[in-house]
């Protein structure tokens, strides 16, 4: 099986405080952030490479997870750590946030779906930065291909198709997919049973979570092939149909008050907070 | 030889690591006095076991400076206890490495980088410590055998290790009369005599070892006879740039809690960073992290580049032992009553640190070697 897995680098979620947006609240002040794979993303490709193996012997693949992000130069960090962590190949087509929207980008995945020929597209459900959660779904529309959203689970079938649980109120939705399809996943895609390859035996457990890079595998990393195209060759030279019009800082919260008994409470929510 | 992306990426690797299988336990770990045996099989599968050690025999294949990365990274999960414990491996089989044979490296070094076997270091004594000379644990040959008596102190892993790799006197030449054993458990006469309890490094079992009349098979014994002193000497040096790093990592995770810390926490209206004596205090912190890491990472890239720097190594280890502790001790103070209780990290790190000056070889004996590097 051959995986195309979308990834997007985001201001590291744990340092959120470091985001800082100018007075003129028409960007977001890049400069500075610490940037790490957007989390969902680390979870598909990791859906990808169970996908792609068999759990026993993770060592020999037995298919091919290709990594695309749309980014600047320095996104090849994350693209190499991907290399790291197991993907075979890597495409960086060279963009800026600002002049990507969810749409844009769904169609320059169109052309590098054209150019692969994956059988699945895997990616995260959203980006934790803007949350949009759109990319998944305006690429299955744009390729007419089956999808299957906030996937918890993917098994794939001796016969070729994939089943896939979503989690939803009161209860668990499999959904049986013909490749090629589009799955955007959820964190519990990485719970130690909830990919198998039809190479792993139903029986093996993956360690919780998101596997490690080793050093040899770091090491191989640099050597694996990473192609790099322009925005205009896979959208055509189409431009956002949104824009950012303006960003703002949650309101800072102002210091409290001490009272000194029921009673001024009681008058103070009544005159000044005129909640009473 | 330099710094490249591969440090970085595999300091993030074993930060990660450290984040999500030994942070979310380590309070439980530390009152229990040892990890689960599991985790040495868990950093194995990660590629964080023997870093350094050639691929062949299971290793990461990579440099000195990808093993003390990844301890920095390892770091990150507030325990130095659980650091050294998976990390004694790091002392306890570079002699095997130098001086044993192929059959030796094949039988002890692999089963310990999968994580399925522990191995400890013992070259401390009730009687002697740095001063190696004085060691008294005494291998007699016995047809195809040694015999091993003595005992043993301070043994990092000792309690559950299943192969020891004992410094022993096999003439009474002072330094030419020490070789090495690896001494496993089962043999007969080799016993825990007690598992100590410490100030610091809790989670990390550490040993009083016993060993009354072992028989153990010559094809267990390192090298030549005689060969212990040499390799000892370059086990120190690594031993000791791990320390002096094991000093600057603390230093570093500790200033960084004490910052978000007196960034949020108000007294008398404003946040600690609104008094300056936080702030100069704060400053002076970072300024000594700086200052002992980038020593550190100077002193680290010239050994892995082929020098023997005796002198520079052990004030790295001694410099940054040093400015952990000061920097604890200020970070405790920052945190105040947060930071005397267990549940922080500041105060385990500032408990943990308090072995830096001591073990590898105490600041005392640094200074030693550092003035004889100085021709004093």
């Amino acid at each position: 099986m051959k995986i195309l897995v979308a990834l997007k680098r985001v201001a590291d979620p744990d340092n959120a405080n470091k985001v800082k947006i100018p007075a003129s609240g028409d960007k977001v002040e890049t400069a500075g952030l610490e940037w790490k794979l957007n989390p969902f993303d680390d979870y598909a490709l990791e859906a990808a490479l169970r996908l792609t193996e068999n759990g026993k012997n993770p060592k020999a693949r037995v298919g091919e997870v290709v990594v695309v992000t749309l980014g600047p130069k320095e996104c090849e960090t994350q693209l190499r750590s991907a290399l790291a962590t197991g993907a075979d190949r890597a495409i960086r087509v060279e963009a800026t946030d600002e002049a990507l929207d969810g749409r844009l980008v769904a169609h320059a995945l169109r052309a590098i779906v054209a150019e692969e020929k994956p059988d699945l597209v895997v990616m995260g459900k959203q980006a934790v930065d803007g949350d949009n959660n759109q990319v998944g779904q305006a690429l299955a529309e744009l390729l007419d291909w089956p999808m299957a959203t906030f996937a918890a689970t993917i098994e794939e079938e001796a016969a070729g198709s994939v089943l896939v649980g979503r989690e939803v109120d009161g209860g668990v939705c499999t959904l049986r997919l013909k490749p090629p399809a589009v799955i955007t996943v959820d964190l519990r895609i990485v719970a130690p049973a909830s990919v198998y390859s039809k190479h792993t035996d139903k029986a093996h457990k993956y360690a919780d979570g998101v596997r490690f890079a080793a050093l040899p595998a770091i090491m191989a990393a640099k050597k694996k092939p990473l192609a790099v195209k322009t925005l205009a060759e896979v959208t055509g030279g189409a431009t956002p149909t949104a824009s950012y019009a303006k960003f703002e800082l949650p309101p800072a919260r102002k210091a409290g008050i001490k009272v000194k008994d029921v009673a001024e409470l009681v008058q103070r929510l009544a005159t000044e907070a005129k909640v009473l | 030889m330099a710094l490249d992306e591969s440090h970085d990426r595999l300091r993030d690797s074993a930060r990660r690591f450290a984040e999500e299988r030994i942070g979310p336990h380590v309070v439980d770990w530390e009152e229990a006095g040892e990890f689960p045996r599991e985790l040495y099989r868990e950093a194995a599968a990660a590629g964080l076991l023997g870093v350094s050690f050639p691929e062949e025999l299971g290793g990461g294949g990579g440099d000195l400076l990808h093993g003390l990365v990844a301890s920095e990274g390892l770091l990150r999960g507030g325990s130095s206890g659980v650091v050294a414990g998976l990390g004694s491996l790091g002392i306890a089989l570079p002699p095997i490495l130098l001086l044993g044979d192929d059959e030796q490296r094949q039988r002890f070094v692999p089963p310990v980088l999968a994580g399925e076997r522990i191995a400890a270091l013992a070259i401390t004594e009730p009687g002697t410590g740095s001063d190696v000379a004085g060691v008294t644990t005494r291998a007699v040959r016995d047809g195809d055998d040694y015999r091993i008596s003595g005992s043993k102190l301070f043994i990092t892993s000792g309690v559950r290790a299943d192969q020891v790799t004992v410094l022993a006197r096999t003439s009474e030449e002072a330094h030419a009369g020490l070789t090495f054993f690896v001494v496993e458990r089962g043999m007969r006469g080799f016993e825990v005599s007690r598992a100590l309890r410490k100030t610091g490094w809790c989670a990390s079992d550490t040993a009083e070892l016993s060993f009354d009349d072992v028989r153990v098979p010559a094809r267990n014994r390192v090298g030549e006879e005689g060969s212990g002193f040499v390799s000892l000497m370059k086990n120190f040096q690594s031993e000791r740039l791990a320390l002096a790093f094991f000093g600057h990592a603390t230093a570093e995770i500790v200033l960084e809690d004490a910052l978000e810390y007196a960034r949020e926490r108000r007294a008398f209206g404003r946040p600690l960073t609104g008094f300056q004596v936080t702030r100069h205090k704060l400053a002076w912190m970072a300024t000594r992290v700086h200052a002992a890491k980038a020593f550190d990472y100077a002193v680290a890239l010239r050994v892995q580049g082929g020098e023997y720097l005796v002198g520079e190594v052990s004030m790295a280890k001694n410099f940054a032992a040093e400015v952990a502790n000061e920097v604890c001790w200020e970070a405790v103070q920052i945190l105040g009553g947060m930071g005397y209780m267990r549940e922080t990290r500041v105060e385990r790190l500032s408990r943990d640190a308090r072995l830096l000056p001591i073990g590898g070889g105490t600041t005392e004996v640094m200074n030693e070697v550092i003035g004889k590097s100085l021709g004093l």
